[in-house]
C-alpha cells in the first residue's frame, strides 16, 4: 500500500506521520507542496504542523499549493485524503470538507491527550475496528469546528460526523469539550467519506513506551482496510 | 490604484479575540461599548485605473483568499 505525506513550509508532524505510516506497513512517500503530481498513492496525508506561520487564516495559503490541486482531484475521483491537525485546517480551506476552524475559546493553545468516540464506521477509515473511543493527543490553538446551520443540517443528514470529543466513557457533552467546537465535533468527513479531517493526531499514539496505542489500533486497521 | 478590503467575522460568528478586546477596554474605563468585533484590513494596490474593475478584481481576491465565506464577510473600499 502506498501513501504520500505532503510537507509544506512549515508542516512539523509530517515525519511523525511517515514514521507511523511505515511502522504499519505503508509504503510512504514524503511530497513538497511546489510539486505538480503526485505520485500514485492509495492514501493522501496532509500532517499537523504550521502551515505558512499560519498567516492570514490556518491552512488558507497551503490550501492553494500547487501541489493541493492534484490532491484535490485525486480526492474528488475516490481517493483516500487525510488531514490532520493543520492538515484538517487545510481541507476544509480547499472545501473538500464543510466548516471551518476558528480560535480556541478560551484563546489557549492545547496540548493534551483527549478521548473522541467514533460516530460512523461505515467508511474506509474505521471500518472494522472494535473500539468506538480512544485516547488521542491535540495540540492547537485553532480547532473550534464551526459550520452553517444549513451545513450542520447536510453534515448530520448525510453522517458526515468522523469523531466527537469525549470521556473515557463516550460520554459527549460541554466538560469534554477542549476547544468550543460545535457539537463537540472532533473530525468531519466528505459526502462520500474518502476525505477525512480531524484535529486529533493518530501518528502521535503508536508506541507503548512514549504515549499510547491507540493510534497503532487505528493505523493497523486503516492499512488492513486499503488491502 | 489603491483598493482596500475589509474582513469581518459574521454577526453569529464566535469571536474570542473581540470578547477579550471588549472587557480589557471596559477595564480601561471606556464603559459605553456593546461589542467590539476584530476584524482583517487590506490594502491592495492594483495596476488598474479604472475603479470598478480595480474592485472587481480585488472582490475576487476576497472571494478566493482573503476571506473565508463560511465565518466572514467583506467590504471593498476605494483609497484616496
Amino acid at each position: 500500500m502506498k501513501s504520500s505525506v505532503i510537507t509544506f513550509p512549515g508542516s512539523n508532524c509530517d515525519r511523525d506521520m511517515d514514521v507511523a505510516l511505515k511502522k504499519f506497513g505503508f509504503i510512504n512517500k514524503m511530497v513538497w507542496h511546489d510539486d505538480n503530481e503526485l505520485p500514485k498513492s492509495d492514501l493522501v496525508v496532509l500532517p499537523g504542523g504550521f502551515s505558512y506561520g499560519d498567516y492570514l487564516r490556518c491552512g488558507s495559503m497551503a490550501s492553494k499549493s500547487r501541489i493541493m490541486q492534484s490532491v484535490i482531484n485525486f480526492a474528488k475521483s475516490g481517493g483516500l485524503v487525510m488531514g490532520i491537525c493543520n492538515g484538517f485546517q487545510i481541507l476544509v480551506e480547499t472545501g473538500l470538507v464543510p466548516g471551518v476552524l476558528l480560535r480556541n475559546k478560551y484563546l489557549e493553545f492545547i496540548c493534551k491527550n483527549v478521548h473522541v468516540k467514533i460516530d460512523n464506521k461505515e467508511n474506509p477509515y474505521f471500518k472494522n475496528l472494535d473500539n468506538n473511543i480512544f485516547e488521542f493527543h491535540i495540540a492547537h490553538n485553532e480547532g473550534n469546528y464551526f459550520c452553517t446551520k444549513d451545513q450542520l443540517k447536510e453534515i448530520n443528514d448525510n453522517s458526515q460526523v468522523a469523531i466527537y470529543y469525549c470521556n473515557e466513557k463516550g460520554q459527549i457533552d460541554d466538560q469534554h469539550n477542549p476547544n468550543g467546537s460545535l457539537k463537540n465535533i472532533a473530525g468531519i468527513f466528505n459526502k462520500e467519506k474518502n476525505v477525512l479531517g480531524m484535529m486529533p493526531h493518530p501518528e502521535r499514539m503508536i508506541d507503548q513506551s512514549l504515549s499510547g496505542e491507540d493510534g497503532s489500533l487505528f493505523f493497523k486497521n486503516l492499512i488492513n482496510n486499503i488491502k | 490604484m489603491k483598493i482596500s478590503a475589509v474582513i469581518t467575522l459574521k454577526k453569529d460568528v464566535l469571536d474570542p479575540q473581540g470578547k477579550v478586546i471588549h472587557q480589557t477596554l471596559d477595564g480601561m474605563g471606556f464603559k459605553d461599548i456593546s461589542e467590539v468585533r476584530q476584524g482583517k484590513y487590506f490594502e491592495i494596490d492594483v495596476q488598474e485605473n479604472d475603479p470598478h474593475k480595480a474592485k472587481e478584481i480585488v472582490e475576487e481576491m476576497c472571494k478566493k483568499l482573503l476571506a473565508n465565506l463560511v465565518i466572514e464577510n467583506y467590504r471593498i473600499i476605494e483609497t484616496k
